[in-house]
């Protein structure tokens, strides 16, 4: 685990995101909008096919950070702004979202902010995204 | 049709409350590939320190979006669900969600601001558990953009 020190570059992370990984996620939080799962409503509404729940994007950062954190419960915020839209083809191998971090000093004792880039083919999807994590050694 | 003027400062009730189970945290997990064993495991779970299983940093969306739902299918506020997006989301966590966890969600806008042809709302949704301690706070801006006259 890289150390959560200020001005500390985190190993950034590749997560697959594929077809059946947003049904499963429509299934378990309660999202069922049509644009995550049929090509059909998509493109009606001008999407160039089936997009990934901007939750689902920010879920992959709060992975990341929950493991460079060591746990979820080092995470006391997390957001960003949904820029851009995540295609995701339907095939096997899905699309490639990156998480890469910086720590930075925060305002807060014992508190250190990440903040967050999230991209696929090098193209941000995220924007202002940060977190707030508690540093490993308080 | 825009969305009603008033809606800045509009509460909305609580929902019924959400019972977290560990098949719900460990389903969710799974979803987003995360296989940490803190969120499928008790053991590993009470092994880090936790009650139970914990659940992962975005898990309160599950909870807030049916505060949300409240807020979108209500006709007064006029929100038609071809034209909106989430633009912007922020959870501020107190602790994490465990399994046992009985949680309520209340909804309050906090600004409606126009730009660019669009609406932005603006919304607070306080999580709270069964004695009533507030466990997260998710913020989340969505976009209204009315579809045009015909």
């Amino acid at each position: 685990m890289t150390a959560l020190t200020p001005g500390a570059e985190l190993e950034p992370v590749t997560y697959a995101v594929t077809r059946a990984d947003l049904v499963r996620y429509a299934g378990a939080s309660g999202d069922f909008n049509p644009i995550h799962w049929s090509d059909r409503v998509a493109t009606e509404v001008g999407l160039p096919g089936v997009i990934a729940h901007g939750m689902y994007t920010l879920a992959l950062a709060g992975r990341a950070v929950s493991s460079w954190a060591g746990g979820p419960d080092r995470v006391l915020e997390l957001g960003a702004r949904f820029t851009k839209p995540v295609v995701v083809p339907d095939d096997e191998t899905g699309v490639a979202v990156t998480v890469t971090g910086v720590v930075k000093e925060s305002d807060q004792p014992g508190v250190l902010r990440v903040d967050l880039t999230v991209s696929v083919d090098d193209s941000k999807v995220l924007g202002m995204a940060r977190a707030l994590v508690r540093s490993t050694d308080a | 049709m825009p969305v009603d003027p008033d809606l800045a400062g509009r509460e909305f009730p609580p929902t019924a409350a959400y019972d977290v189970s560990r098949s719900q945290i460990a389903a969710f997990a799974t979803a987003i590939g995360d296989t940490d064993p803190v969120h499928h495991d008790v053991d590993a779970a009470r092994a880090a320190g936790h009650a139970d299983v914990v659940a992962p940093v975005t898990y309160p969306i599950v909870v807030a979006f049916r505060a949300m739902r409240a807020l979108l299918e209500d006709p007064e506020v006029g929100i038609d669900l071809r034209h909106v997006i989430h633009a912007d989301q922020r959870f501020e966590s107190l602790r994490p969600v465990w399994a046992g966890d009985s949680l309520t969600a209340r909804l309050g806008v906090e600004s409606l601001r126009s730009m660019g042809g669009s609406d932005i709302i603006a919304t607070r949704t306080e999580l709270t558990g069964s004695d009533g301690e507030l466990v997260c706070t998710a913020y989340a801006k969505l976009a209204h953009t009315p579809s045009e006259p015909t």
